[in-house]
């Protein structure tokens, strides 16, 4: 028998009691679109993650500061007026309160001579006392860094240009109607004006233009006002206005690598960095531990999904089992016109692929579908500050998986009855009453 | 004398084991002519089928030897094994063995469909076959919906398509009425007349005995006598004893 063959007899004879393969099919849909369910949560998630992790900052770049001191439990910590408070890439960072030796011009050239070091650049923490449009109310607002290859999630306008040597901003969704605009594109070209306190304690005003409006994001930088370098400089040295101490030292320098070179060679940047007395946190890291956690979800979700399709493979079993069993004297006869036993075979555990083709199929169509209109509905409601968060996303090849797996848990199934009619004797067969 | 189509020395074939074991054939020799007509007759239980079984080369002997066109069987293995049965045998079942639900076409090419024929020839092989045996007009017809006759005549159909060399024929009329039954044996022998199929007919029926060439008679696992169709059933052979095989 011709494989082509095979394949058209199982699917004809997949069809020849069609109330019990309904049914399988019924319990093979249901882990199928499960399946598709749980993984689509992972991939819009993930998705989204992925998304904000371009928002955060590039990936060729890492935060670098002075390990913390390990001293934690060897009592109270003497004060050190020159340190500062540790902080990572972004505004509002947790655990700010540490406090860790500051970075100096002396450590950024001894962070240069380190090998893989392409760049670095100190990070220039600003704090800005209020943000406020043509003498309007004034606000209070945070200030992130910026870093270059950052992309903030804009509602209008454009990004900040790291070149220009005008200081520009973009400003965070909410603050559009409170400065006074009538519109998003009101806001856009118009100029604000933040207030710094200086060194002396007396009010420094800097102002930006508005390029960007930002939308809020789930831990980016969408929330604060997010500056271009010529922006934070100014901000700096209104900041650092008649300071005599702490004037030329940061919380922690930007370095930028060559994540091109593998894990490997971003691994050895960071132990090396490590013996010299700094920590190094990529983006990566900072987002890893997240991604962990909803990957870990995901799993357990699958879990379920799959202990259902395995159910459902007993169902394969079951089935076929009976269709051997009505079908014996039928299978006798082809053996005895010389259908070898490995056709037979074939033909039977063709059977139970195709039944399973047909639930992954159906289940996995009808999952994407489901699973779109869902994402979709509360993207809109739930998820509306979260704009860009698609809860249940699809990508071909995960979908592509499941009906490989499915059809490969049902070919498992159909081994048992198919093997049982593999095996049946022509004679025995004939004889079946 | 030309080597036999098949040939059987000393045929023994047991059932079971131990206080339950049964011996259906006990020392049978059966040669079988190219282009006769054969017909194994006996009572019910006698071996009549366990020994077409062993002939058909769907079985395997306990001990003893078949010999197929010269060549011992049990030198057939899988691939080859089943190319004979798929090309030089076919098969007519007292039972019909269609599938009711395909349709009459479908169950007569599937011996076709077992040999890797493509869909065309196939098609063109059954639909001439069917138009041998006036069936043509059914072809599309869900095999279950045929009468007992034209349900037989089809499953004849399905042992010719492949152009065997024998029919085996277990009980071809033993479910039909006199006439149909006398329409399906004319069919029989008009294949084994004109186009020298060799046919080996397990029968009750002893009209139908009678039309053969030849005929052996099992009895308790041995056969009891052999003759021509003119001879007469008592006129050779010890009772009891398997008889040696004469030229006619
Ligand atoms: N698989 C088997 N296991 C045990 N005994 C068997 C088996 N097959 C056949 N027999 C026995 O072998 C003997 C011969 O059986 P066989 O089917 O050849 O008889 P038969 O001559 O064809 O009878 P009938 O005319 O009724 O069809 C019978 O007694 C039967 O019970
Ligand atoms: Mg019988």
């Amino acid at each position: 028998m011709k494989p082509v063959d095979v394949v058209g007899s199982a699917v004809a004879n997949t069809f020849r009691s069609r109330t019990r393969t309904i049914l399988t099919v019924l319990a093979i849909f249901i882990g199928a679109f499960t399946l598709t369910i749980t993984t689509g949560l992972g991939t819009g998630i993930n998705r989204y993650i992925d998304q904000t992790v371009a928002e955060i900052g590039a990936e060729d770049v890492m935060t670098v500061a002075h390990q913390a001191d390990e001293t934690a439990d060897d009592g109270p910590r003497e004060y050190d007026p020159d340190a500062v408070a540790a902080s990572g890439i972004g505004p509002d960072a947790p655990g700010a309160a540490q406090t860790i030796d500051p970075i100096t011009d002396d450590d950024l050239v001894t962070i240069a001579g380190i090998d893989g070091v392409e760049s670095v650049e100190p990070l220039k923490q600003v704090s800005v006392d209020y943000v406020q449009h043509e003498g309007g109310t004034q606000y209070a607002i945070s200030v992130g860094s910026f870093i270059p290859g950052m992309e903030l999630v804009l509602a209008s306008g454009e990004q900040p240009d790291a070149e220009a040597s005008e200081p520009q901003v973009a400003i965070p969704v909410d603050f559009v109607e409170p400065l006074g605009f009538d519109s998003q594109a009101d806001a856009v070209g118009s100029v604000v004006e933040f207030g710094v306190t200086d060194a002396t304690g007396a009010e420094q005003v800097v102002t930006a233009e508005v390029v960007g409006i930002s939308e809020a994001g789930l831990i980016g930088t969408g929330n604060s006002a997010s500056p271009n370098t010529a922006l934070t400089d100014e901000l700096y040295t209104a900041q650092a206005t008649g300071a005599t101490g702490q004037t030329d030292v940061y919380g922690s320098a930007i370095v930028t690598f060559d994540p091109e070179l593998g894990e490997a060679a971003t691994q050895a940047l960071k132990d090396d960095l490590d013996e010299a007395g700094f920590t190094a946190t990529t983006v990566e890291d900072q987002i890893g531990a997240f991604k962990s956690v909803i990957d870990g979800i995901v799993l357990v979700l699958n879990a379920f999904a799959v202990i259902a399709l395995l159910a459902a493979g007993f169902g394969i079993v079951n089935t076929l089992l009976m269709s051997v069993q009505e079908r014996t004297r039928e299978i006798g006869l082809m053996k005895a016109m010389g259908m070898g036993s490995g056709k037979v075979f074939g033909l039977f555990s063709t059977e139970a692929t195709f039944i399973g083709f047909l639930g992954s199929a159906v289940g996995v169509v009808l999952g994407m579908a489901a699973g779109t209109a869902v994402g979709d509905a509360l993207a809109t409601t739930m998820f509306a500050d979260l704009p860009g968060l698609t809860l249940i996303a699809f990508d071909p090849v995960s979908v592509a998986t499941i009906i490989v797996l499915v059809m490969a848990i049902a070919f498992l199934a159909g081994t048992i009855p198919a093997g049982r009619a593999g095996r049946q004797d022509p004679i025995e067969s004939l004889r079946y009453e | 004398m030309s080597t036999p189509v098949l040939r059987v020395e000393d045929l023994h074939r047991s059932y079971g084991r131990g206080p339950t074991r049964f011996e259906a054939l006990k020392g049978v020799d059966v040669e079988v002519r190219a282009g006769e007509s054969l017909a194994i007759v006996g009572k019910s239980g006698s071996g009549k089928s366990t020994l077409m079984h062993l002939l058909a080369l769907l079985d395997r002997p306990t001990s003893g030897s078949v010999e197929l066109n010269g060549v011992p069987a049990d030198r057939l293995r899988g691939r080859e094994l089943n190319r004979v049965r798929n090309e030089t045998f076919g098969f007519v079942f007292q039972q019909f063995f269609l599938t009711p639900s395909a349709t009459v076409l479908e169950n007569v090419i599937l011996p076709l469909k077992i040999a890797g024929v493509g869909r065309a020839e196939r098609k063109r092989r059954g639909m001439a076959v069917l138009e041998q045996l006036d069936l043509a007009d059914k072809a599309k017809n869900k095999a279950i919906d045929l009468s007992g006759g034209q349900k037989q005549r089809v499953v004849i159909a399905r042992a010719l398509v492949n152009d065997p060399q024998v029919i085996f024929a277990d009980e071809p009329t033993g479910n039909l009425d006199t006439t149909t039954g006398a329409a399906v044996e004319d069919l029989l022998f008009g294949l084994n007349r004109e186009r020298g199929i060799t046919l080996v007919v397990v029968t009750h029926d002893e009209e139908l005995a009678s039309r053969c060439d030849r005929r052996i008679t099992v009895r308790d696992g041995r056969i009891e006598a052999s003759a021509t169709a003119t001879a007469t059933t008592a006129a050779t052979g010890e009772p009891g004893r398997p008889t040696e095989e004469v030229a006619a």
